[in-house]
C-alpha cells in the first residue's frame, strides 16, 4: 500500500505540475473524466492520436520550412491550425499558445519566425510528449500495484 | 427551406452591398456640393462680384447724367427757341412799320403833288408813332439825288449834302442825303447816307431787292450799343408789279432807314422772360461763315461752354444770316440723385454679395462640420464595435486564464495548508470568483450597449428558477439570519415563454443586492399577474383611508409590522394587508383556477410583477435617482463596505427594458427597498410542453397529492409562503396562528371523526414555536397521542431560518425528532424532507441536479453525426458527446458528412467544425439544408408517404463547432442556416444550453 500511496502522490504531483506549468489546462481534466469504464483507455487513445497526428503536422511544416525560397505558407498554416486544434482539444496548453504565435508568423509570411516558432512548437511538444508519458507510466504503474488513479480536481 | 436559405443569402448580399455604397458615398461626399467644390474661389467671387456691382453703379450712374444732360439740352433748346421767335417777331413788327412808312412817304411825299409832308410833319408822325417801332432808335428818309440833279437838289432845301464826316460831299454819281428825319436822330440831315461804306451798300441792295436789308452790326453813334441799320426803298408810284431790277433803279425814290439798338431790344426781350438768369444769350451775324460778327452779349463771359444751342433767326434780309446762340449760366450741376443712387445701389449690392459670402462660407462651414462629424461618428461607431468586441474578446481571453487561477487556487485548497495560507488562498479564491461575475457582468453591459444581447424565447418555469435563485443565496442570508422567501401568485402560469436565463439574472442580481444589503429581518420575492395588483391598490388606499388595522395579529415587542417576519418594509404594498388580499383574491376561486386560466389563455403574452422586498439599510434619498446608472453606487462608502462596483442594477435595468417591462422601486432609509419590474412573457401551448421534457424544471414529485397539512405561523405573509411550496406540491395546507390554535383545531377535528382537515404534517414555525407555550405544545402532542390517533399522528416539522445547538437539542426534546426545514424554502427541498419524513421514495433518482445529468438526459439515446478533419478533435468530442449517452459518429470532412446526411438517415444532430479543407463547415450547412429542402418539397408533394415523413419537415440540427467564439462567426453560422455554435472544445454549459434549444423544441422531429 506505501507503494501505491507514494506512486498516488507522485501521479498527483506530476499532474498538478503539468497543471501548475501551464503545459495542460482545465481541457485535460476534462478528458480524463471522459474515461470510465466504457472507455478505459480514453485518454492514452486520444493522446496518443495527438502524437501521431503532431508529429506528422511537425514534419509537415519542418519539410516546408526547408525550402529557402517559396515557403508554401499556407500549407504551414493549415498544418499549425490543425495542430492548434488538437492540442486545444487534449488541453496542451503551451502547445496551443506557441500555435497561436506560429500562425501570426506564417499570416506575415516570416520564414524566420516561422523556424523559430517550429522549434518552439517542437520543443513544447517534446516536453508535453515527455511529461504525458511519464504521467502515463505513473498511472499503469498505480494500476499494476492495484491502486486506482486519483482523481484530481 | 432552400428558397428560404437563398433569401436570406440574397438578404445578406444586399446588406453588404448596401453597406459598401453607404461606405462609397462616404468616401465621396467630400466636395460633393457646388459651393464645396468652389470653395476656394468663394473670394475671388466676391470680387468679381463687388467688380462687377462696382462698374453697374457707374454705368447706372451716367445713364441717369446723361438723362439730366438730354433733359437739360431739351429745356436749354426750347428757351433758346422761344427767345429767338419772340425776337424775330418784334423785329418783324418794327420792319412792317418802317415799311408803313414807307408808303406813306411814297404816298405823301410823291404821289401827292406837292407834297403833303415836310420835316417837321414827319417830325412829328415818327415821335408819336415811335411806340410802334420800339425797336428803332429813329428813322429817316433819304432822297435819291443823282448828281446833275444835285445842285437843284442843295438849292431847292438850302444845304448842301454832306458825307458821313460832316464834309461837303464830293462828288459822285448819286447821292442819298437825308431830307426828313425822326427828331431823335435829327443830327444827320442833310449827310448823304451813301458816303458810308455800309449804308452805301445796304442802299444799293434794297433798291435792287424792293426789301428792308439790314447791315452788319456796329457800335450806334448815340448809345454806342451794338445795333444795325435797316434800310427801306421807297419808290415812286408808278413801279410796275414785276419790275425788273433797272426798273427798281429807276423807280426808286429814296430811302428809309432805321437804325435797331439790337442789344437794348435783346435785353428788353430777355427780361421779360422767365429763366433769364439760368442763360447766356449771344446773337450773331453769320453772314460771312468765318467771321461771326457778335450782336449782343458779352465775348468774355464763357458760361458752361460744354453746351449751348443755336436757333436760326430770320430778320427777313434774306443776304444775312442771323443766330442766337444759348448756353447755361453755369455749369452743369453735379447730379446728386444720380450718384446717390448709383452710390446706394452699389452699398446694396456689396451688402448683398457680403451676405451671400457670407452664407456661402457658412455652409462650406458647417459643411466641413458635418463631415467632421460624420467621420467621428464613423469612427466612434468604429471604436464602439471595437470596443465591444475588445470587451468580449478580453473577456474572453481573462476568463480563461482566470479559470486557470481559480483551479489552480482550488488544488491548492485541497492541499495540505495552514490556516494562514488557507485563509490567503481562500481569499484570492473569492477574489477571482468575484473577478469573473464583474467580467462577465461587463460583457453583458457591453452586449447590451451593442445592442448584441438576444432575448431567447424558450418555456421555462418560473417557480424553479426562482427556487434556484433562492438556493444561491441560502447559505449567506442564513448566516446573516435573515429569512429569504419567494412566493408566486397562482395565476402565474407554470410554464411561460421566455428568456429563463436572464430572467434569472434579474432576480439573481436584485436578490444578491437586498441580502447584501440587509442585516436583519427579511428579503422576499413575489411574483403576481399585472392585472392582479390593481384592486391590491386600491385595497391599500382603503386601508390608508381607514388608518391603521383591525387584524388580530399577535404583537410582541414594541413595533411589529405585518410583513415577512414584522420588520417594517419600505412598500406597504407588501404588507399583509394587501398581501392578504391577494392571497383570497387568489384563493377563492382556487378550485376554479383551470378555468380561470383556460379563459387567461387567450391572450398571447402575460405581464408579470416581480417585487423584492428587503429590510435592509435602504438607499439614502438622494442617491434614489442615481441607482440605475452604471458605476454608480449610493455612495463611495457603499462600495468600502460591502463591495460591487454598481454595474448589476443598470444591467438589471437593461435586460429588464429588453424583456419589455419596466423597473422601480420604492425606499426609505433605515427601513428598506423594494424593487420591483414588470416583465412580458408568452403563455405556454399546453400541447408544447406537456410532451417537452423541461430541461429547466425539476420534477416535483406528485406523491405527496392530497395530504394534508397545518402550517403554524403567526405571521400571516410568512404563513402564505409556507402555504405557497406546500401547494406547489399538491399538499392541501390550513394555517394556525398558534401552536395553541393548531392543536385545538386537530384536536377538534379528531375528535368529530375527521370530517374536517385532519393533517398528515403539522409545520411549526420556529417564531411560534418559541413564543408559544412548548411545554403546553408536547402535553398537548402526549395527550392526542394517548386519545388514539397515533397510527394517523401528524408529522411534526420544524421552519427555521437558522438555529442554534442548543435549540436543535431542545427541538427535539419537544417531538420535533422528524425534521427541520432550513429556510429558504424551496418545493424540491420541501418535498425532499417530506420524503425522508414520510419515507416516500423518489422514483426517479436519478444525477438530475448536476448540468452533466442533465445533459445526459439531452443526448441519452440520440445518433449523433461529429465532422471535423482534426482526427485528435474528432475523437475528444465523440467522447465527450458519449460520455453523455449519444451514439456518436465520425465524418472527417464535409463532403462525408454529406454523403452521411443523404435523406433518408437516423442522425438526430450533428456537430460540425467550420474551418476544413476542401468543405468547410458553412458550406458544407448550406448544402446539407439544399438537400433537405429538396427532400421537403418532395415529401410535401408526395403526400404523407410514411417511410419519409416523420411529422414535419427534415431538419437535422447543426451546430458549428468553433475554438475561437467571436460573435461576427455566430451570425455566419445561423445565415449559413446552422441552429447554433458550441465552444471547442466542448463546456458543458455552453453546449448543454445549445443542444437544450433544438432538442426541445423538436422534441420529437427525429426521435
Amino acid at each position: 500500500m506505501d507503494i501505491v500511496n507514494q506512486l498516488q502522490r507522485q501521479f498527483i504531483d506530476h499532474s498538478t505540475s503539468l497543471h501548475r506549468e501551464g503545459i495542460v489546462d482545465d481541457q485535460f481534466t476534462e478528458l480524463q473524466k471522459l474515461q470510465d469504464e466504457n472507455s478505459p483507455d480514453f485518454v492514452v487513445e486520444v493522446v496518443s492520436l495527438f502524437f501521431e497526428d503532431s508529429e506528422k503536422l511537425l514534419n509537415n511544416m519542418a519539410r516546408a520550412l526547408e525550402q529557402a525560397q517559396g515557403v508554401d505558407f499556407k500549407q504551414v498554416d493549415a498544418s499549425v491550425h490543425q495542430l492548434k486544434g488538437s492540442s486545444s482539444s487534449i488541453g496542451a496548453m503551451r502547445v496551443k499558445n506557441a500555435c497561436i504565435a506560429f500562425r501570426s508568423f506564417c499570416e506575415a509570411q516570416n520564414r524566420e519566425g516561422c523556424l523559430r516558432c517550429l522549434q518552439k512548437v517542437t520543443h513544447e511538444y517534446s516536453l508535453l510528449k515527455n511529461k504525458l508519458q511519464s504521467l502515463f507510466r505513473l498511472e499503469q504503474q498505480i494500476l499494476a500495484a492495484g491502486g486506482s488513479i486519483p482523481v484530481a480536481k | 427551406m432552400g428558397l428560404k436559405l437563398q433569401q436570406s443569402h440574397h438578404h445578406h448580399h444586399h446588406h453588404s452591398v448596401v453597406a459598401v455604397k453607404v461606405n462609397e458615398q462616404m468616401g465621396t461626399k467630400r466636395g460633393y456640393t457646388f459651393i464645396q467644390s468652389n470653395r476656394a474661389w468663394l473670394p475671388k467671387f466676391l470680387l468679381l462680384w463687388v467688380m462687377v456691382m462696382a462698374f453697374l453703379s457707374t454705368w447706372i450712374y451716367k445713364k441717369m447724367d446723361a438723362d439730366n444732360k438730354v433733359r437739360r439740352k431739351e429745356v436749354l433748346s426750347s428757351m433758346c427757341d422761344e427767345r429767338a421767335r419772340m425776337l424775330q417777331d418784334q423785329f418783324s413788327v418794327s420792319v412792317n412799320h418802317v415799311h408803313a412808312l414807307a408808303i406813306l412817304i411814297s404816298t405823301f411825299h410823291y404821289y401827292k403833288n406837292p407834297s403833303a409832308i415836310d420835316q417837321e410833319t414827319f417830325a412829328e408822325y415818327t415821335a408819336r408813332t415811335a411806340f410802334e417801332r420800339p425797336l428803332l432808335s429813329g428813322v429817316a428818309y433819304a432822297e435819291r439825288v443823282v448828281h446833275s440833279e444835285r445842285e437843284e437838289f442843295e438849292r431847292q432845301h438850302g444845304w448842301t449834302i454832306k458825307t458821313m464826316q460832316r464834309e461837303p460831299s464830293p462828288v459822285r454819281d448819286e447821292y442819298a442825303p437825308v431830307i426828313l428825319s425822326q427828331e431823335t436822330v435829327s443830327y444827320i440831315e442833310s449827310l448823304d447816307m451813301m458816303s458810308g461804306e455800309e449804308d452805301r451798300e445796304n442802299i444799293l441792295r434794297a433798291r435792287a431787292t424792293g426789301k428792308a436789308v439790314l447791315t452788319s452790326p456796329f457800335r450806334l453813334l448815340g448809345s454806342h450799343h451794338l445795333g444795325v441799320v435797316l434800310t427801306f426803298p421807297v419808290y415812286k408810284p408808278k413801279l410796275p408789279t414785276r419790275p425788273t431790277l433797272e426798273e427798281r433803279i429807276e423807280a426808286t425814290a429814296g430811302y428809309l432807314g432805321g437804325a435797331f439798338d439790337v442789344e437794348s431790344l435783346v435785353e428788353n426781350l430777355l427780361g421779360q422772360l422767365a429763366g433769364n438768369q439760368a442763360i447766356l444769350v449771344h446773337v450773331y451775324d453769320i453772314t460771312n461763315s468765318s467771321d461771326h460778327l457778335i450782336m449782343y452779349g458779352h465775348q468774355d463771359q464763357d458760361g458752361d461752354l460744354a453746351l449751348l444751342y443755336e436757333s436760326k433767326l430770320d430778320f427777313g434780309d434774306p443776304f444775312r444770316k442771323h443766330t442766337m446762340i444759348c448756353r447755361y449760366h453755369q455749369k452743369a450741376p453735379t447730379s446728386w440723385t444720380a450718384l446717390t443712387t448709383a452710390f446706394l445701389f452699389f452699398v446694396i449690392c456689396l451688402l448683398v454679395g457680403y451676405i451671400l459670402y457670407g452664407a456661402a462660407i457658412h455652409i462650406v462651414k458647417v459643411e466641413d462640420d458635418f463631415h467632421e462629424m460624420q467621420e467621428l461618428k464613423v469612427r466612434a461607431e468604429a471604436a464602439d464595435v471595437a470596443k465591444s468586441q475588445f470587451l468580449a474578446t478580453v473577456s474572453h481571453e481573462i476568463r480563461t486564464p482566470m479559470n486557470g487561477i481559480l483551479g489552480m487556487l482550488a488544488l491548492l485548497l485541497d492541499t495540505d495548508l495552514s490556516s494562514t495560507q488557507r485563509d490567503y488562498a481562500q481569499t484570492a479564491q473569492v477574489c477571482g470568483k468575484a473577478l469573473i461575475t464583474l467580467i462577465n457582468e461587463v460583457l453583458d453591459r457591453a452586449k447590451i450597449e451593442a445592442g448584441k444581447l438576444e432575448m431567447e424565447t424558450v418555456p421555462f418555469d418560473l417557480r424553479s428558477i426562482l427556487d434556484d435563485v433562492l438556493s444561491l443565496f441560502s447559505e449567506k442570508s442564513r448566516n446573516k439570519g435573515v429569512e429569504l422567501a419567494v412566493f408566486v401568485s397562482d395565476k402565474v402560469p407554470d410554464m411561460v415563454m421566455g428568456d429563463p436565463g436572464r430572467f434569472r439574472q434579474i432576480v439573481t442580481n436584485l436578490v444578491g443586492n437586498s441580502v447584501k444589503f440587509t442585516e436583519r429581518g427579511h428579503v422576499i420575492v413575489k411574483v403576481h399577474l399585472a392585472e392582479n395588483t390593481k384592486p391590491v391598490d386600491d385595497a391599500i388606499a382603503k386601508n390608508c383611508l381607514n388608518g391603521g388595522s383591525d387584524d388580530s395579529v399577535p404583537l410582541s415587542g414594541a413595533r411589529q409590522f405585518k410583513t415577512l417576519t414584522g420588520y417594517e418594509a419600505a412598500d406597504e404594498r407588501n404588507s399583509w394587508d394587501s398581501f392578504k388580499h391577494l392571497v383570497s383574491n387568489e384563493e377563492s376561486p382556487y378550485d376554479a383556477s383551470i378555468n380561470m386560466t383556460v379563459a387567461g389563455e387567450t391572450s398571447q403574452s402575460v405581464t408579470l410583477v416581480v417585487s423584492v422586498e428587503d429590510t435592509g439599510i435602504g438607499i439614502p434619498l438622494i442617491a434614489q435617482d442615481r441607482i440605475f446608472m452604471p458605476f454608480m453606487q449610493a455612495d463611495s462608502s457603499t462600495s468600502r463596505n460591502y463591495g460591487g462596483t454598481g454595474i448589476g442594477l443598470s444591467i438589471t435595468k437593461c435586460l429588464v427594458e429588453l424583456m419589455g417591462g419596466h423597473i422601480s422601486f420604492v425606499s426609505r432609509p433605515q427601513d428598506g427597498s423594494t424593487f420591483s419590474f414588470t416583465a412580458d412573457f408568452g403563455r405556454c401551448k399546453k400541447a408544447s410542453f406537456s410532451d417537452t421534457k423541461k430541461p429547466n424544471t425539476e420534477d416535483l414529485p406528485s406523491s405527496f397529492r392530497l395530504l394534508k397539512a397545518m402550517v403554524v405561523d403567526g405571521k400571516p405573509v410568512r404563513a402564505a409562503v409556507t402555504l405557497y411550496h406546500l401547494k406547489r406540491l399538491g399538499i392541501l395546507a390550513e394555517v394556525a396562528s398558534s401552536v395553541k390554535g393548531a392543536v385545538s383545531a386537530c384536536g377538534k377535528n379528531g375528535s368529530s371523526c375527521g370530517s374536517k382537515i385532519q393533517p398528515d404534517i403539522i409545520l411549526v414555525e420556529k417564531d411560534s414555536w418559541l413564543s408559544g407555550a412548548d411545554g403546553g405544545l408536547s402535553l398537548r402532542m402526549l395527550d392526542w397521542k394517548q386519545n388514539g390517533h397515533v397510527f394517523k399522528f401528524p408529522k411534526m416539522i420544524l421552519l427555521a431560518t437558522n438555529i442554534t445547538n442548543a435549540e436543535l437539542e431542545k427541538a427535539k426534546a419537544a417531538g420535533f425528532a422528524d425534521t427541520i426545514i432550513m429556510k429558504p424554502m424551496r418545493a424540491s427541498m420541501v418535498a425532499a424532507c417530506l420524503q425522508q419524513v414520510l419515507g416516500i421514495r423518489k422514483k426517479r433518482q436519478a444525477g438530475k441536479d448536476t448540468q452533466n445529468g442533465s445533459l445526459r438526459s439531452l443526448f441519452v439515446g440520440k445518433k449523433i453525426l461529429v465532422v471535423d478533419d482534426n482526427m485528435v478533435n474528432r475523437r475528444v468530442a465523440a467522447g465527450a458527446l458519449k460520455k453523455f449517452g449519444a451514439a456518436v459518429e465520425c465524418a472527417e470532412s464535409g463532403k462525408a458528412a454529406l454523403k452521411l446526411l443523404q435523406i433518408p438517415h437516423s442522425y438526430d444532430a450533428c456537430f460540425m467544425d467550420i474551418q476544413m479543407p476542401e468543405m468547410d463547415g458553412f458550406e458544407a450547412t448550406h448544402r446539407i439544408r439544399m438537400m433537405e429542402s429538396q427532400a421537403n418539397e418532395l415529401t410535401n408533394g408526395d403526400g404523407t408517404d410514411e417511410g419519409l415523413a416523420r411529422k414535419g419537415e427534415w431538419h437535422v440540427p447543426i451546430l458549428a463547432m468553433t475554438a475561437d467564439v467571436i460573435h461576427a462567426t455566430y451570425e455566419k453560422c445561423l445565415e449559413c442556416g446552422m441552429d447554433g455554435y458550441v465552444s471547442k472544445p466542448f463546456e458543458e454549459e455552453n453546449l448543454y444550453q445549445e443542444v437544450a434549444k433544438f432538442f426541445q423544441v423538436k422534441p420529437i422531429s427525429d426521435s
